[in-house]
């Protein structure tokens, strides 16, 4: 099959501007998008003045009715992880915010930092509102200092307009924000061994229970959020439940970001209801890059089983991606065209996995080494056919028997690409190597062709 | 660099001198404020000691145990699970090309092998001159802009084999570079300080390159009603020089393993073979 490659106004299906919802992103493109000044334009802190005027208890009932969901890959209610802090304890109360995005292929949090950070600060009051927290904390990757510089840019705006400090807009909530940058370490995506770094330690997860709205920061009650989650949040509150809730499925309601890359026509963020396809996304933004077609595509990042051009009707939220065999992860939708080795891409994610594996663990410390001696093999055209049966073996020994899901996510890209893809492992054994010529899948290998046309 | 340590340990790790002692010892105290334990300040400190002097010496390890009241052990663990902490002296400028799969298949490992040929260095080398450290790095959230390359962490959006070149024989030979998204680069000290919590109080730093990418504005454009144009591209490349931004297809692009996770001997330090209890010696 074949994706339309070619632009005709908003010809076939619905519209972009029906089948699109930016609400994040809804300003981007304004002149200083990431400034105090910009946000308030838009409605920026609004939402937080409803939340103040609600006690912590109904705020929080009220995101758990909207229905939003985790937007950091497990999609757990983001209400319903607040309402798990226990009140009246007498220890202080940590809301840490998830912005270690390094999962391969996820690029929506990055973006929304750089040009929209206060979304991400107002969701910060409410939520410690909510939980009655003093001091929250944003745990950002060490890679992106243009973020960074935004971020400290942000905070000491917030802090100077009265939205962080003593007395937040009079409502006697006193808060501290530390921005916190990490040192390069996929793991330290994974919640627990995020507040072992944050801790100052090497990131390693931890056992669970307790989990760490019990015992998290310093022992203390916690609540470890996406930035997506926590940046969608004064939205809700500033427009309603009911708006939120209109977009989206009953389970999955709401808006969410969807990162399109690889080899399509228009790579880029597309804020949309959930439950949106990837045909529908790529019929309005161009398709696949013009003369190819889509081979496979992961549905929310590597750690997710890839997809083929059969799943283009999926709908993209927690339970269509789920039900089709994947899951929808960040929504990091990387697409790769019939140029592509399925070996070399899945070999690549496996020395990913091989080089963050945290070695906590002996399933995954020594599994996705071996993974990656047996797919070096295969690559280079020295492997056997029972290579494949022990590649499934041994990613079997690391699903769900390793300490956390950093070895789930290694084992994922290898059972999917078997599944559908096994022809191709048989041709690399058989021929004696890679049949696929690299230089046909670069951004820029058909330049000259197009210029000829 | 010794391969085998045998015999007696190591001296403890000189002192800073007692004016960079001090100085770094405000810095070190601002830090620990930040958190309700000191402890969390280990990695911001990390970063401080590298702003310092390019590279996480003992001499800094040891200052960090003694701020936090750790042992050096303890904070030596720390400082070499990170990537980010270098454990060499290194370059001016890091220059890394992310040949995660996504990138690497764009055209990232293209870009790499060209780099290491044109710079004559291999993965985590420094250049002659001091000026720049190459490295290949893993996924950095930039896919949409893919392929990537960040020099000090700033987004250098959209490369090719020839504009990357360009850019690293721009750093070698001190002319300014400009990021596609990002600051006016500083050195790797400078961006090592920014990451120990610091703001960049540089002039127009913040602003610098304005706002969303243009692929991050593709989906807004669309759902504004704007019809989408060729492939966004960031403009850099295209206004230096007549070169334009995009390259003949690369002869040289076939491929090869680029990437260094497990080897044979221990893990992307194929220099120490003992694994990284010879890592100390250096």
């Amino acid at each position: 099959m074949t994706l339309a490659t070619e632009i005709d106004g908003n010809g076939n299906g619905s519209s972009p501007e029906k089948l699109l919802a930016p609400v994040l992103s809804a300003f981007w493109d304004q002149p200083e998008s990431w400034t105090l000044e910009t946000y308030r334009r838009h409605d920026g802190y609004e939402g937080l003045r409803k939340a103040l005027a609600m006690t912590p208890d109904d705020l929080i009932a009220y995101v758990k009715d909207s229905g939003l969901r985790g937007r950091g890959g497990a999609g757990f209610p983001t209400g319903m992880k607040w309402q798990f802090i226990p009140q009246g304890d007498g220890k202080p109360h940590y809301l840490v915010v998830n912005a270690d995005e390094s999962e391969p292929g996820t690029c929506k949090d990055i973006p929304l930092l750089f040009a929209n950070p206060h979304s991400l600060i107002e969701g910060i009051v409410i939520a410690c509102y909510a939980i009655r927290s003093s001091h929250a904390f944003i745990y950002l990757r060490g890679e992106v200092v243009p973020v960074l510089r935004r971020l400290h840019e942000a905070v000491r705006e917030a802090y100077e307009a009265g939205f962080l400090g003593k007395d937040v807009l009079g409502s006697g909530l006193d808060l501290e924000l530390t921005v916190h940058a990490g040192a390069g370490a996929y793991i330290c995506g994974e919640e627990t061994a995020l507040l072992d770094s944050l801790e100052g330690r090497r990131g390693q997860p931890r056992l669970r229970p307790p989990f760490p709205a019990v015992a998290g920061l310093y022992a203390c009650p916690t609540v470890v959020n996406n930035v997506e989650s926590i940046a969608s949040v004064p939205a809700i509150l500033n427009r309603g439940k009911d708006w939120f809730k209109s977009m989206g499925s009953e389970k999955s309601p709401g808006f969410t970001l969807y990162s399109l890359s690889g080899h399509v026509t228009s790579p880029g963020q597309y804020e949309a209801p959930l439950g949106i396809t990837l045909r529908q996304l790529l019929d309005m933004s161009g398709g696949m890059r013009k003369g190819h077609r889509l081979k496979f595509w992961t549905p929310g990042g590597s750690s997710t089983p890839m997809f083929t051009d059969e799943h283009l009707d999926v709908p993209l939220d927690y339970e269509g991606v789920g039900a089709a065999g994947s899951m929808l992860g960040t929504k990091a939708l990387q697409c790769f065209d019939e140029t592509t080795c399925v070996v070399r891409a899945v070999t690549r994610w496996t020395e990913f996995y091989a080089h963050e594996s945290c070695g906590k663990c002996t399933p995954c410390r020594e599994g996705t080494y071996w993974l990656v001696q047996l797919l070096r093999d295969i690559e280079a055209g020295k492997g056997s056919m029972g290579d494949l049966d022990k590649l499934n073996d041994i990613a079997d020994n690391i699903n769900g028997k390793s300490f956390c899901a950093l070895g789930d996510g290694a084992a994922s890209p290898i059972f999917s690409s078997l599944k559908y893809f096994r022809d191709e492992y048989e041709q690399h054994i058989t021929g004696n190597g890679c049949p696929f010529d690299p230089a046909r899948s670069t951004a820029w290998a058909d330049d000259s062709t197009e210029v000829n046309a | 660099m010794t391969d085998i340590q045998l015999g007696m340990p190591q001296l403890p790790a000189p002192d800073y001198p007692a004016d960079v002692r001090a100085r770094l010892e405000a810095d070190g105290k601002e830090i620990v404020a930040r958190y309700p334990d000191s402890r969390s300040a280990l990695l911001p400190l990390l970063h401080l000691v590298q702003a310092e002097e390019g590279y996480v010496t003992r001499t800094g390890m040891a200052f960090c145990a003694d701020l936090l009241e750790l042992t050096t052990a303890e904070v030596t663990a720390v400082a070499t699970f990170y990537s980010m902490y270098r454990r060499k002296p290194s370059g001016e400028y890091q220059v890394g090309v992310c040949t995660n799969t996504l990138c690497a298949v764009m055209g990232g490992d293209a870009i790499f092998e060209e780099l290491k040929e044109h710079l004559a260095v291999g993965n985590n080398e420094t250049t002659d001159d001091g000026k720049v450290t190459l490295e290949h790095i893993e996924c950095n959230a930039a896919c949409d802009f893919a392929p990537v390359v960040m020099v000090n962490w700033e987004f250098f959006d959209n490369q090719t084999p020839a504009t990357a070149k360009r850019l690293v024989d721009d750093l070698r030979a001190g002319r300014p570079v400009e990021p596609t998204r990002g600051a006016p680069l500083c050195t790797y000290k400078e961006t090592a300080r920014i990451l120990a919590g610091f703001p960049d109080e540089r002039p127009g730093a913040v602003a610098a390159t304005g706002g969303a990418g243009p692929a991050s504005l593709a989906g807004l454009r669309l759902a504004k009603g704007e019809t989408p144009g060729a492939r966004v591209v960031h403009p850099r490349g295209e206004g230096r020089g007549g070169e334009g931004s995009r390259d003949e297809p690369q002869p040289g692009a076939q491929h090869l393993s680029s990437h260094d996770a497990p080897q044979q001997t221990s893990a992307s330090d194929p220099a120490h073979p003992a694994g990284p209890a010879a890592e100390e010696g250096e």
